[in-house]
């Protein structure tokens, strides 16, 4: 490698939780690292930074997908939701947090807001989702403090909640 | 774990796309992303250029055509996994994509970005093997056409020129009705396949095989296509000897060795795969016939 | 006192923020001026370093500092020795960045800071590093030959150290035998990999001179206790916080160079500079563990009672010694297992490596005494043709011996003591829910299907000296506030801590508070490690808290003219009862908090507060019984396990929702060591499996389901009856699954002794035993 230049940067104008952000982007910037450094949304977290962890999961355009594999500029127009646009407004938890909570399905926290983006798609694709579709649909969610059952448990309690039209 | 700099390109047509392709050095197309990023973020590839394919619509399509299912290059998995197209025509993929990578992965990868990407144990390149599919390239010297078989030059390295770009798939759907099968050994679910082996099998009327199609992921740098098998396979009854014999051949084929998994356990499971793929495709064809 | 919360599964208190994406972790800290660093690490396991040139380096753009060992002035200044013992041959301690020579892939030789981590980056990839490599140990088999390469130029050795724990007479006990077996078994490494890497950030406040360093760590005051000195500075000037910390499981216990590296370079460019660690370094720089290979030898009577065992273990520590012999150690205090041997000898040997060095991970030494001790039971019971369980029972501890002095001694030279336990109740429960496996074994078998039921036992040491403490206090306002110095790393200590604190006080639990983890708001601490802080820490929060609940009594006696003997505590009010008379705890905590003129009561201190220390003089001892049943086709060497029970006794139970979590992610923790996860190396010492698609952890799809079975002896050493339960799942997991397998596989006569274990490798033990 030679010596460097200054960076260009792309403009890049999005939606994130229901609000039109604006950035200013290095084409190297991941969409992790966007929403955490430019947008302050610190709930995304980078677990592994190359795809398999799942921790940085977010939901573009209605898919679950990993935000340390997708590049800034290429969310430029993209819906983005992130795990804190999950709870209303007033602070009502989403079921699946509620659900997380009641069941235990976090320790430590880390991998959570992935875990519950995925969940958030998968659920509202799949309501009837059963057990062996959740652990399939979390299978690339890596946890180590739970063992994932008391999430599997959680997400099937959601699931149920969300089926009655809370 | 930040990739090195680069410039970004977002092209909207294949025919920018072509133009760009051809204009910039040192540079990777980016599909999906879901291997190239990782490439990217550990400074295993550092590219000038990044071409991005992601906003060339024309690139995104799934449609029957001429007796034969045609998936534009930049079709994502998730489309692939629940179109209903694919579900009465070639379910055999929506098979094999459960054994993709992982919900999060689909929903960006794309499946010219894993036939470009070439990793040996693949499991959509094995699908087009299966069904003698051909590649279609765009470049600055027009279109051209590869056939799988012809696709792989070696270790991750398809027979695409600098300047091409490849643009879609088209996989000939078999005339008579059949049974397919695809099973994979994986450590886990959704990790690449230590073998993979998808399975077409068409019966005829007194029940004996009347034409097979076997092919093998993770074994080889390439898909393995069984030519010989398959040949052996027709007008045997579908038996457990049959599939048996079937399997003692596919256990001879020359295998991959790696840190993890040797060349000798790749045949192993070469032989007890292509023997359940037998029995299960079979059973399907059974119910088709 | 109303024990509303104390064995209630309460929902966690820790929950409402991590759930809507406001933990703070250490990388979600923001600095005003902050910079971001990044390392340059070596590239090879041994090697001395010619020259480092990183003029190229330093010009790049975004690019404040490219900083070696003499620019930070810390060469030859090798990091402290955390556990120093009389044991150690060679001292080695890794130095903060290497400037002459280095001793595994990831040993940390720059420090690079820049406006941005991809800047960092960038610029570490230009520091030019001239290398001299030499030969590397990577094989623990050979590293104590007379002939092996030096994993230290010019050491003698690589021995670090050899240990020795013995009781009995072990040449009369195999003497006598009458059944004696030899087994040589291997354990592999592997990571703790929580799903947050470590990090770090220093920064010195220009006008009081305070350093402020926050870290990943489970440790805060054993990394202020470290780094103090070795900056040269009061203890008083360095302030130590863990922030939420995304998972430990061990490694996260000792100091590290980069912390170490990032306080002096803050200091040095008077900036404040974090570093993260990505996963990548995550794969080189954080400790390992459990390397082991043993050569032991069971002496058992005629019935298959256990008598004895002796034998000898190789162990390896890696490149270093950042964490002196407690590795090893935790090898040794796990002894004599669950069972009354009546002699062991067991002598250790560590050695060095040049690969990441090893500390505690998940279980420790624990793991791997248990993955030995029960492949020992289950060759008892194939040799004797008995019952695997029968193995045990005959020769586990029996109710009625506790308490019992085990023969082996702590590390005082105290005997130790089992506090209390019903091992074969364990046992009973989890056996009982197999009771039909033989015959759908058998079943099985007729169809070609191959089902196995593993069994294994344990104990768990917990409640690890010397003590830690907590300061409970209620304020004006009439919360509680919790101040501990013990950290947590996700366990929900803070939920545990509020239930005690809530019970003893009357409040509702939504009214304490907890801090916990910052050397700033309490004075002492040690640390998260070694299953020890429900039982020290929550001990210390009991007593504390009775101390103010007896202070709120006898002021509110006094104010309210009755006796303290007619006072209840009940949401926040203390009452007379039976009558409408009462006071609320916040005035009876403005009065204690004072009130200028007005004298305080007599023989009162101020503030309704107390702080308590609870010292664990003697380790409490969990126990339990796994059952494992898998189904492994023989075809291809997969395993799928089929069902997992626990049967686990950790003594009273604070919170059976957290318990169980403890224990499910410590199953699938010892899933993965026995499955999945092998850190490889190649023979020059490169690490293989840097990455998360090479390096294999557990995932929802591969995991069953995990039935938990409590009972309850509460341990007589404490205040509260608890144990610890952080490490109880992990520890007898692996040796569990392994025995399931060696069990299904009956029919071929495999006998697995090692762990991890691939299907290949499954596959070649079946297709060996077949040729034999």
């Amino acid at each position: 490698m030679t010596e460097q230049t200054a960076p260009m940067r792309e403009r890049i104008t999005l939606t994130v939780n229901g609000t039109s952000v604006e950035g200013l982007v290095e084409p190297r910037q991941h969409l992790g690292d966007f929403l955490r450094q430019n947008l302050g949304l610190t709930g995304t977290h980078l677990g592994c930074e190359h795809g398999v962890c799942g921790a940085c999961t977010v939901i573009v355009d209605g898919h679950p997908i990993r935000s340390c594999l997708m590049l800034a500029v290429q969310a430029d127009g993209a819906n983005v939701t992130t795990v804190e646009g999950m709870a209303k407004a007033d602070g009502t938890l989403h079921p699946l947090q509620a659900a997380f909570r009641a069941h235990h399905g976090l320790q430590c926290g880390f991998c959570t807001p992935g875990m519950l983006t995925t969940l958030h798609a998968f659920l509202s694709a799949n309501p009837n989702a059963d057990e062996s579709a959740i652990r399939e649909a979390i299978s690339g969610n890596l946890c180590r403090c739970t063992g994932y059952e008391s999430i599997v448990d959680a997400a099937l309690a959601a699931a149920r909640i969300m089926q009655g039209g809370a | 774990m930040k990739p090195a700099p680069f410039a970004y390109h977002r092209p909207n047509t294949i025919n920018d796309l072509v133009a760009l392709v051809a204009s910039c050095e040192n540079a990777k197309l980016i599909a999906g992303g879901q291997s190239l990023v990782p490439m990217l973020n550990m400074r295993y590839v550092i590219p000038d250029h990044v071409i991005d394919l992601n906003r060339i619509e024309s690139l995104n399509f799934i449609r029957e055509n001429n007796g034969a299912i045609e998936i534009g290059a930049m079709t994502r998995q998730c489309e692939i996994e629940h179109d209903q197209l694919i579900a009465r025509r070639a379910p055999i993929l929506q098979d094999a994509l459960r054994h993709v990578g992982h919900l999060q992965t689909r929903s960006r990868g794309t499946i010219g970005g894993s036939l470009c990407h070439l990793d040996p144990a693949a499991e959509l390149p094995g699908i087009a093997a299966l069904y003698d599919a051909t590649l279609h390239i765009a470049g600055p010297r027009g279109t051209r056409e590869v056939n799988i078989a012809d696709w792989s030059l070696g270790y991750m390295t398809p027979a695409l020129e600098p300047d091409e770009v490849l643009t879609h798939i088209t996989f000939p759907l078999w005339k008579e009705p059949h049974g397919h099968a695809f099973l994979e050994i994986a450590r886990r679910l959704g990790d690449f396949a230590i073998v993979g082996v998808g399975c077409l099998l068409a019966l005829d009327r007194n029940g004996a095989i009347a034409r097979a199609a076997i092919s093998l992921v993770g074994v080889s740098t390439a898909p393995v296509r069984l030519s010989d098998t398959e040949a052996a396979l027709i007008g045997q009854k579908p038996t457990e000897s049959t599939f048996k014999a079937a399997a003692e051949h596919a256990r001879t084929i020359e295998c991959l060795e790696d840190a993890q998994i040797s060349a000798s356990y790749r045949q192993r499971l070469a032989g007890v795969l292509v023997a359940r793929a037998l029995k299960l495709a079979s059973a399907r064809a059974e119910i088709t016939k | 006192m109303g024990a509303r919360y104390f064995g209630a599964s309460v929902p966690r208190i820790e929950d409402p923020g991590l759930l809507t994406g406001r933990g703070r972790y250490l990388d979600d800290i923001k600095l005003p001026g902050m910079a971001e660093a990044a390392f340059v690490r070596s590239v090879h396991a041994h090697a001395r370093i010619k020259h480092i040139d990183v003029t190229v380096a330093r010009n790049q753009p975004g690019i404040i500092a490219v900083l070696t060992a003499h620019d930070l002035g810390v060469a030859g200044k090798p990091m402290p020795q955390f556990a120093p013992s009389p044991l150690i041959k060679q001292q080695r301690t890794q130095h903060v960045l290497a400037s002459e020579a280095v001793h595994y892939v990831g040993e940390t030789i720059a420090i690079v800071v820049g406006d941005t981590r991809a800047a960092a980056e960038d610029a570490a990839a230009l520091v030019e590093v001239d290398y001299d490599p030499l030969p590397a140990v990577t094989d623990l088999r050979t590293a104590l030959d007379g002939d092996a390469p030096r994993a230290h130029e010019g050491a003698p050795d690589n021995h670090i150290a050899t240990m020795r724990t013995k009781f009995g007479d072990t040449d009369q006990v195999f003497a006598r035998a009458v059944h004696v077996f030899r087994e040589t078994i291997t354990q592999h490494r592997g990571g703790c990999h929580a799903m947050e890497c470590r990090g770090v950030i220093a920064a010195e406040d220009e006008i009081s001179g305070q350093l402020t360093v926050w870290s990943s760590t489970q440790a805060p005051y054993m990394v202020r206790r470290m780094l103090a000195p070795w900056l040269g500075l009061d203890e008083s000037r360095v302030r130590v916080i863990a922030p939420q910390v995304g998972g430990g499981f061990g490694p996260k216990g000792p100091t590290y160079p980069e912390e170490f590296a990032l306080a002096q370079t803050a200091r040095l460019l008077k900036r404040p500079i974090k570093w993260v660690e990505d996963r990548r370094e995550h794969f080189v720089a954080t400790t390992q563990q459990r390397d082991q290979i043993w050569d032991v030898e069971v002496a058992a009577d005629a019935n298959g009672r256990m008598l004895g065992v002796r034998g000898r273990c190789l162990h390896d520590n890696g490149a270093y010694l950042p964490y002196g012999l407690i590795l090893p150690g935790t090898t040794m205090a796990s002894f004599p297992g669950p069972y009354a041997l009546e002699a062991l000898d067991i002598t250790l040997d560590a050695a060095f490596t040049n690969l990441t060095p090893t500390t505690p991970v998940r279980g420790a030494g624990r793991p791997n005494v248990a993955f030995m001790l029960e492949r020992l039971a289950d060759r008892i019971a194939r040799e004797l043709k008995i019952d695997r369980a029968d193995v045990r029972r005959r020769s586990f501890v029996r109710k009625d011996q506790f308490p019992y002095a085990t023969g082996t001694k702590a590390r005082d030279g105290s005997p130790i003591v089992f506090d209390s336990g019903d091992f074969h109740s364990c046992l009973e429960s989890a056996v009982e829910r197999f009771s039909d496996f033989r015959s759908r074994q058998e079943e099985a078998r007729k169809e070609g299907r191959y089902l196995g039921l593993g069994i294994a036992s344990y104990i768990e040491d917990t409640g690890l000296a010397p003590f830690e403490g907590a300061t409970v206090k209620v304020q004006p306002n009439g919360k509680v506030l919790v101040l501990t110095g013990a950290a947590g790393q996700g366990q929900g200590h803070h939920t545990v801590f509020a239930q005690i604190a809530a019970d003893l006080l009357g409040v509702p639990i939504e009214d304490v508070s907890v801090v916990s983890g910052d050397t700033g708001s309490f004075p002492h601490g040690i640390g998260t490690v070694g299953s020890r802080v429900a039982v020290l820490g929550g001990s210390s929060v009991h007593m504390a808290a009775t101390r103010v609940r007896e202070k709120a009594l006898k002021l509110a006696s006094e104010m309210l003219e009755a006796a303290e003997a007619d006072l209840v505590i009940e949401s926040g009010r203390v009452h007379v009862a039976g009558t409408d008379r009462s006071i609320g705890l916040a005035d009876l905590a403005l009065r204690l908090d004072g009130v200028a003129g007005l004298p305080l009561p007599r023989e009162t201190e101020p503030g309704l507060g107390a702080t308590a220390y609870f010292e664990g003089r003697a380790l409490t001892f969990a126990s339990g019984t796994n059952l494992a049943e898998v189904e492994v086709d023989v075809e291809t060497g997969t395993v799928k396990i089929l069902r997992y029970v626990v049967a686990h006794d950790c003594g009273r139970l604070i919170n059976p929702m957290l318990v169980d979590g403890q224990i499910r992610g410590g199953v699938v923790h010892g899933i993965g060591n026995a499955l999945f996860e092998r850190m490889i190396y190649d023979d020059s010492g490169q690490p293989v499996t840097t990455n998360y698609g090479e390096y294999l952890l557990p995932t929802a799809t591969e995991i069953p389901r995990i039935e938990i079975i409590h009972i309850e002896t509460p341990s007589p050493l404490n205040p509260i009856g608890v144990k610890g339960a952080g490490e109880g799942g992990t520890i007898p997991a692996a040796a569990c699954i392994i025995s399931a397998i060696e069990d299904a596989l009956t029919p071929f006569n495999v006998c697995i002794a090692e762990h991890p274990l691939s299907p290949e490798r499954i596959a070649d033990l079946i297709d060996g035993a077949k040729a034999t």
